[in-house]
């Protein structure tokens, strides 16, 4: 197991540094591939494509599952077959299929354009448009917010009723006891949600390369990251840029893991039990 | 909460007397919470239902029609979708799919249960060490290994076979796995080892008579969060398979919107994508307690 992720970590930092078509042998060129990336707009756009989405996705995703979380855990009635129906879309997710029935809905004459012709809109492909493409993405992700939400439902579950009835009698108020008990006592399940959605974010990849057609089209508005690593080291055969590709991402997920864990200690609390 | 309040003896904070009273403002925010989930959860499910309608309805009604029901249904989109129109041949996609997830599922069993019954209860130099890069792995971008792992899998001539897909499974590559495995194995008491080991048992009969039994609900979330990641996989297969022999259903779906392109044959594009989801859903109607107590407990996506 170390072996298979250890071994190959280290012959990808070593590979960063050269160039390497897999037809000749690699060959040491330096900070050759870093300084390429550094002037390479696709890459800066790739950057920017995956940052925007990682900035708009996660947010969207996390507010979304605490409401409908907040929704369920007072009504119990029903509560199994809810949380069941909000959970299959994660499960369905991440698959071709229900990125093929994207490219469909949000396409020229899809669900979503055939729904505003009934209204007497006319609107093109929202994925042939640049403007939009980024966000037919954003949206399925968001579809998929159950698996999310379910963590916070569970988390809701075990904060203690004594805390709010402590706050009632305090005078605090709907709202206040939200801010007050509910956020706090639910900060390490935020944190780890955070955590967990935000690392997956900047891998996302499945999603992107069917419904951009594998090109991360229309003018590169959906070159993500991913997509973008993918091209060079599997269709260029870069095997040398792609993984000094691979080691910046691992740079930049370590660096917003460690500032994460350094923040978590002013607003993440465990229980003092 | 309900039960609670109204059994409780003791004396109510002002606050919860208050709620009591008002019995029908409850039922109106109750009616409320679950029109709003209800609303959601049709507007969530709907492109899915509209989908399986679309692959039961001939071609030409597809794009005009905006609802699920249909005066005509008809399931030639299945038939023309699986015998195969051209290159594409989804019955063989489903086969190699199928023969990749068992694979795997049975890999990451072994692997894993085996892994984490070392990390939970053998004595090793630097398993801690181990045990805290294996847990960094967790949060490592996949893209690091996946450079070298081709071009290993390359060099022992691989690619274009399943093995790059399946042989990792069987050497317990996946953290999270492993991490779920050890915590509920921890959990276990050992004792039962100890009386176990007393009565003269090896670390392969404990491990196989006491800990595997006791560890079914951590190895079933195991098995099926698996294989649906492996019957979802779309980068693995794009990546090392390029003979469309070999092809799983996912690259078959994408291979198969790229050549429609227009409108033509949307219905056996959608009939495949439908059996595609088919297992998923097939498994989470059977298991959606245990998947869902695994999310809830353990924070598996």
């Amino acid at each position: 197991m170390v072996g298979l992720t250890l071994g190959p970590m280290i012959y990808s930092l070593y590979l960063a540094f050269t160039k390497y078509n897999l037809l000749t042998s690699p060959q040491w060129i330096g900070f050759a591939n870093f300084i390429q990336i550094a002037n390479d707009s696709r890459y800066w756009q790739s950057a920017r494509v995956t940052l925007l989405y990682v900035l708009i996705s996660v947010p969207v995703v996390l507010v979304v599952s605490m409401v409908v979380a907040l929704l369920m855990n007072a009504s119990i009635k029903f509560i199994t077959g809810y949380r069941a129906l909000f959970y299959l879309p994660s499960l369905l997710g991440a698959s071709v299929a229900v990125a093929t029935l994207w490219r469909q809905i949000f396409g020229d004459s899809g669900l979503i354009n055939n729904a505003l012709a009934a209204l007497g809109i006319n609107h093109a492909s929202w994925i042939g448009d640049p403007g939009t493409a980024l966000y037919v993405i954003i949206s399925l992700n968001a579809w998929a917010f159950g698996s999310t939400m379910i963590i916070f439902l569970a988390g809701l579950r075990q904060v203690p009723q004594e805390l709010y009835e402590a706050a009632s009698v305090d005078g605090a108020g709907r709202f206040r006891r939200f801010w007050s008990v509910t956020i706090p006592s639910m900060s390490p399940l935020i944190f780890f949600n955070v955590l967990l959605d935000t690392v997956h974010a900047f891998q996302a990849f499945t999603g992107v390369y069917v419904i951009s057609s594998g090109n991360g089209g229309p003018s590169d508005s959906t070159l993500f990251y991913t997509l973008y690593l993918y091209q060079q080291g599997f269709t260029q055969l870069n095997m040398g840029y792609a993984s000094a590709m691979a080691w910046i991402l691992v740079v930049v997920l370590a660096a917003f893991t460690g500032v994460l864990f350094f923040t978590a200690r002013y607003w993440v609390h465990y229980g003092d039990r | 909460m309900t039960t609670q309040t109204a059994t409780s003896a003791s004396p109510r904070p002002p606050a919860m007397a208050r709620m009591i009273k008002r019995p029908t403002n409850r039922i109106w925010i109750s009616v409320l919470r679950h029109s709003v989930l209800i609303v959601i959860l049709i507007a969530m499910l709907y492109p899915l239902l509209w989908m399986v309608a679309a692959s039961l309805r001939p071609n030409n009604e597809i794009f005009s029609s905006l609802g699920i029901l249909s005066s005509h249904y008809t399931v030639d989109n299945y038939v023309s979708g699986w015998t195969g129109n051209g290159a594409l041949n989804f019955s063989r996609y489903f086969v190699n799919s199928v023969i990749i997830s068992a694979l795997s599922v049975v890999g990451n069993l072994i692997a894993c249960s085996l892994t984490a019954y070392a990390f939970a209860r053998l004595e090793f130099p630097l398993k801690r060490l181990l045990f805290a890069l294996l847990l960094g792995t967790l949060l490592l971008p996949y893209h690091v290994t996946l450079v070298p792992q081709y071009i290993l899998f390359n060099k022992l001539g691989l690619i274009n076979t399943f093995a790059p897909l399946i042989a990792p499974h069987f050497l317990a590559t996946d953290a999270f796995f492993v991490f779920l495995m050890v915590q509920f194995i921890r959990a276990l008491p050992s004792d039962l080892d100890a009386a176990a080991r007393i009565d003269g048992a090896g670390h392969w009969s404990i491990f196989t008579r006491i800990i595997l039994p006791l560890a079914l609900p951590a190895i079933g979330t195991t098995g099926l969060f698996t294989f649906i990641n492996t019957w979802n996989d779309f980068l693995g297969p794009l990546i090392y398979l390029s003979n469309s022999q070999l092809w799983t259903v996912p690259l078959g779906l994408n291979a198969f919107l790229d050549a429609t392109g227009g409108q033509s044959s949307y219905g056996s594009l959608f009939a495949m994508a439908t059996l595609s989801l088919a297992p998923l859903v097939g498994f989470f109607v059977a298991f959606q307690r245990l998947l869902i107590e695994g999310i809830a407990t353990s924070g598996i996506k």
